[in-house]
């Protein structure tokens, strides 16, 4: 705890502190041990697939819900309280829920003061306030029925801000949206958090929506945090094969270990991040993203140098709108599939087709070896 | 004890306004437990105790079914109730499918003619059929020699009386379907009577079997119509009445008691079993059926509503004439003397008057009790071991007949050791009784429309640090407004028609109208009895008018949110 305090103090103090908070229903471990801190002003995304436990670790923040084990700390002010026990009324904090949850026989005014407490003038000056915040003047004296689904959510959001909690909750507050509302808003919510500057947490299953909004996403996977870090961490650098796996797209290779920072592919030895480093011989995965994958114009001694470099058949080449998505086999790797994306201008410069071989390296930087996926954590691949 | 101990750390610390809701819902779970379990573990008690009050085992059912008596009162209502159920299930069948399966004209009018029975006590067809084919009826020659008490008049009676109960049933299950089934069905070739065998009966199937259960329940617990068609043709149900008055013989009465709760328990058991399958029977993708309109079956449907509709008419309107007529059949002079109860035997306009005292303070107290049980059971986290207390006490109810439940009420209040045996014979027993016996279709109503709102309100609400009772009256009550209007006027309705219950628990100073009508036939004034069946009908009427109206004006009033 002491060590924790000399670690934020000085900048940025953390607004919540989750220290291995456990929830079991009976005999199933819903969560186990997640640990985690949210920063003043941050928003943080937690991303993981249906049934990993976001919605739990929300609701036991938010207090609905009783962790079986570990401790829950928010700051008020300046100092740090544990809010472990404290029921939901004594935890500061605003929710939106999937659903929304608008009381439906109350205005959208109504629902907007709901928790304002003072003044009916003072209330009404508020709420007047918060609808220009969210791009809804004079809707105030409608029904929730009355509104499309994405003014509903911006209502509910408009709720959970009124009484100026510390922490904003968000369940999944946009998959109940059409995409284009969905990503118009998502634009919305972040510029609000920014402009407001409320610590922020939401969950969702959707890895673009915590991509684009997140300040940090926290990945989990049954349970269990998988990786804490930037949007840029997460998609660039996942620390375990299943972040790899379930963020974006992704190759996946089987090879072997070969020394420090070396694989066996098929034949080739190649330069690879291992993580964390394996004995010889050991059974691996290479993992990388399409877009990383690097197409060469034509054989010549400067390409034979480069590192992880091969010549490969051209399988199938598919237009994907802005870019080419090209199906690849390397001989000397073993044959496996091989996805790569080009741009349209690469595309026309690379002068591909179907009947060509065509140079390609694999950056030893953005290749990353991963002990092959267990029973417990088969993740999704491309 | 580790489990333990890890459980009391692992609890949040109540917010106080839920100290609140747990203090009412052990409050309400004390009180079921007193007004309804207590009340049945004292027939057990009573059925298992010998004449002179001690522990016998089960001497008593050993003695009762040795007696001759007793096996042709257990024929006579199995026959009884079998023959209604077959005679009931038709009908209500053909009534519900023309209701929601043809585009057969004025079909409101047809469903509330089908309803009118439930506005009426059982004993008013028995009445009807004494003034149409009894010793004096218009036509006795249909039922030569009196032949109308006994095996017929009970039946026929009973069938007046559950229709309304099976075609409800009835009509949920057919109003279901699912528009794929039938159009693979008629690609496939099938014709009428196929697409009847292969798509309409296997999805109604639970929906017969459910009726079917509930109609042979309502028949072998009714007393009513054997009371007053049955002549000499005893039925269980009246013996356990006459045991109990008649002989005051309590321990055979609380054994016949036992018997009849066993079917009503089976039933529901039964019944319980089959909704869970029911559930999967419509998915989701499920396309509305669009019937389209056909002048032979849109025809057919008219007939047979109007037919079966006349025939509830003619039954009511013999009831309501006899009330209005001097001497039926020989002086048809209208007159209104026979509303003259004070100068009759059974307990005069005060009878009436309790009658309406108890359908009132039932709908009110009945109204709160149900509806704020269901609320603190569905929606608050409190005092988990009370709420599952409350809510398996309050399907407990729906299997045990209202004759069953009198007879307990008796046997625990009559309880000279009782410290709550102030209250036997006073009107608040008859409405807590009242309250007990409807609980389970009351709680059912109120359970629905609560699930029907939003589980997270009472979330949101925490952290907007609003106290639960502001949810519960600036949304919870006002959105569940239509479904407590339709709760109080059930149990205004069950309160003012109901006889099974009562008729063991009142005393001089509390008989209540159908209760009159009871007395008043037994008596032989039979006219008068139709005459106070008929008021009981006009107040159910009523008030059903009166709650629709202030629906439709509540509606209209505070219900603006509904329409988009
Ligand atoms: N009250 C409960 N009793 C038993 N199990 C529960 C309960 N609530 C949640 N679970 C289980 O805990 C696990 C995590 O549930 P949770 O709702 O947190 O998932 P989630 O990550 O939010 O998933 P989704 O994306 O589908 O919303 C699930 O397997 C769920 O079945
Ligand atoms: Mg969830």
């Amino acid at each position: 705890m002491n060590r924790d305090w000399q670690q934020t103090s000085g900048t940025v103090a953390d607004a919540l502190r989750i220290e291995r908070v456990a929830k079991r229903f009976g005999a199933f471990t819903a969560l186990d041990g997640v640990s985690l801190s949210v920063k003043k002003g941050e928003f943080l995304c937690l991303l993981g697939p249906s049934g990993c436990g976001k919605t739990t670790l929300l609701r036991i923040i938010a207090g609905l819900e009783a962790a079986s084990d570990g401790a829950l700390f928010m700051t008020a002010g300046e100092s740090e309280r544990n809010v472990t026990r404290l029921p939901a009324s004594q935890r500061d904090y605003g929710i939106v829920f999937q659903s929304y949850a608008l009381f439906p026989n109350l205005t959208v005014a109504q629902n907007i003061a709901y928790g304002l407490k003072g003044r009916r003038e003072d209330k009404a000056l508020r709420v007047t306030e918060l609808l220009a915040l969210i791009g809804l003047p004079g809707a105030g004296s409608k029904y929730p029925a009355q509104l499309s689904g994405g003014q509903q959510q911006r209502i509910a959001l408009a709720r959970a801000l009124a009484t100026s909690p510390s922490l904003l909750l968000l369940d999944e507050p946009l998959s109940a949206l059409d995409a284009r509302v969905r990503e118009h808003l998502r634009r919305e919510i972040k510029a609000l958090q920014q402009k407001l500057g409320v610590t922020t947490i939401m969950v969702t299953h959707d890895q673009e929506e915590a991509l684009t909004m997140a300040d940090r996403v926290v990945v989990m996977n049954h349970g269990v945090v998988e990786q804490i870090g930037t949007p840029e961490d997460i998609y660039a650098r996942p620390a375990s094969r299943f972040v790899a796996g379930f963020v974006g797209q992704s190759n996946w290779l089987a090879a072997t270990s070969a020394g420090v920072g070396q694989v066996l592919l098929g034949d080739a030895l190649l330069g690879a991040t291992v993580t964390p480093p394996r004995p010889d011989g050991h059974p691996l995965e290479l993992f990388i993203r399409p877009e990383d994958v690097q197409l060469h114009a034509n054989w010549s001694p400067a390409e034979a140098q480069v590192a992880n470099t091969a010549l490969a058949h051209v399988r199938k080449i598919e237009l994907l709108g802005g870019f080419y998505r090209i199906a690849l086999s390397v001989p000397g790797w073993g044959s496996q599939p091989l996805l790569a994306d080009v741009s349209r201008g690469e595309f026309e410069r690379l002068n591909l087709s179907p009947e060509r071989l065509v140079p390609v390296s694999l950056p030893a930087n953005r290749l990353r070896a991963f002990v092959p996926a267990g029973a417990a954590s088969a993740g999704a691949t491309a | 004890m580790i489990a333990l101990r890890a459980r009391a750390r692992a609890r949040i610390a109540p917010e106080r306004s839920q100290y609140a809701a747990a203090g009412l819902l052990w409050a309400l779970a004390a009180a079921l437990v007193v007004f309804l379990a207590l009340p049945l573990a004292a027939i057990l008690g009573k059925a298992l105790s010998g004449d002179d009050g001690h522990f016998a085992g089960l001497a008593q059912f050993v003695a009762i079914a040795g007696g001759e008596r007793f096996w042709s009162a257990v024929s006579n209502s199995l026959a009884v109730s079998v023959t209604t159920t077959l005679i009931v299930l038709p009908l209500a069948y053909v009534f519900a499918a023309a209701l929601t399966r043809t585009r057969m004209p004025a079909k409101p009018l047809f469903r509330a003619l089908a309803l009118i029975p439930l506005l009426a006590p059982s004993l008013l067809p028995g009445i009807a059929l004494v003034y149409l084919f009894g010793n004096q009826g218009v036509l006795k020659g249909w039922f030569p020699d009196g032949s109308i008490y006994g095996f017929s008049g009970i039946v026929i009676a009973e069938v007046f009386f559950t229709f309304p109960h099976a075609l409800m049933i009835l009509v949920t299950a057919l109003s279901v379907a699912d528009a794929r089934l039938y159009e693979a069905a008629t690609a496939l070739g099938a014709g009428r009577i196929r697409r009847f065998l292969t798509v309409t009966l296997p999805a109604a199937r639970y929906g017969l079997i459910s009726s079917a259960l509930v109609v042979f329940t309502l028949v072998i617990v009714d007393f009513g119509a054997p009371k007053v068609i049955g002549g000499q043709y005893n039925v269980l149900a009246v013996e356990a009445y006459k045991q109990v008055i008649g002989q005051q013989n309590f321990p055979k009465g609380a054994v016949i008691g036992v018997l009849l709760l066993l079917p009503a328990v089976l039933g529901f058991v039964i019944d319980h079993l089959l909704q869970k399958r029911q559930r999967a029977l419509l998915t989701a993708r499920a396309q509305p059926l669009v019937v389209k309109p056909n002048v032979w079956v849109d025809g057919l449907g008219v007939l047979a509503c109007t037919l079966i509709g006349a025939a509830m008419l003619l039954i009511l309107g013999t009831a309501v004439a006899a009330a209005f007529i001097k001497l039926w059949p020989y002086n048809l002079t209208p007159t209104l003397a026979h509303f003259d109860f004070d100068n009759m035997d059974g307990g005069g306009w005060a009878a009436f008057f309790n009658s309406v005292k108890l359908a009132l303070a039932t709908a009110l107290f009945g109204t709160l009790t149900v509806f704020g049980g269901a609320y603190l059971a569905e929606k608050t986290p409190v005092a988990p071991v009370a709420r599952q207390l409350v809510r398996m006490l309050a399907i407990l109810p729906m299997a045990v007949p209202g004759l069953v439940l009198g007879l307990g009420y008796i046997f625990f209040f009559n309880d000279p050791a009782n410290p709550l045996h102030f209250l036997y014979g006073s009107m608040t027993v008859l409405v807590l009784c009242s309250i007990a016996h409807f609980y389970t279709t009351a709680n059912l109503t109120a359970t629905t429309a609560l699930k029907q709102l939003d589980a997270e309100f009472e979330a949101v609400a925490a952290s907007l640090k609003v106290p639960f009772w502001t949810t519960l009256w600036r949304v919870t009550l006002p959105v569940c407004l239509p479904a407590m209007l339709d709760i109080a006027r059930f149990y205004f309705v069950s309160a003012m028609c109901t006889v099974s219950a009562v008729i063991f628990l009142y005393t001089p100073d509390t008989v209540l109208a159908s209760v009159a009508v009871l007395n008043m036939d037994d008596a032989g004034d039979t006219a008068a009895a139709a005459a106070m069946a008929t008021l009981i009908v006009a107040v159910s009427a009523l008030v059903c008018l009166v709650f629709s109206l202030t629906a439709w004006w509540l509606g209209r009033k505070t219900q603006a949110w509904r329409t988009r």
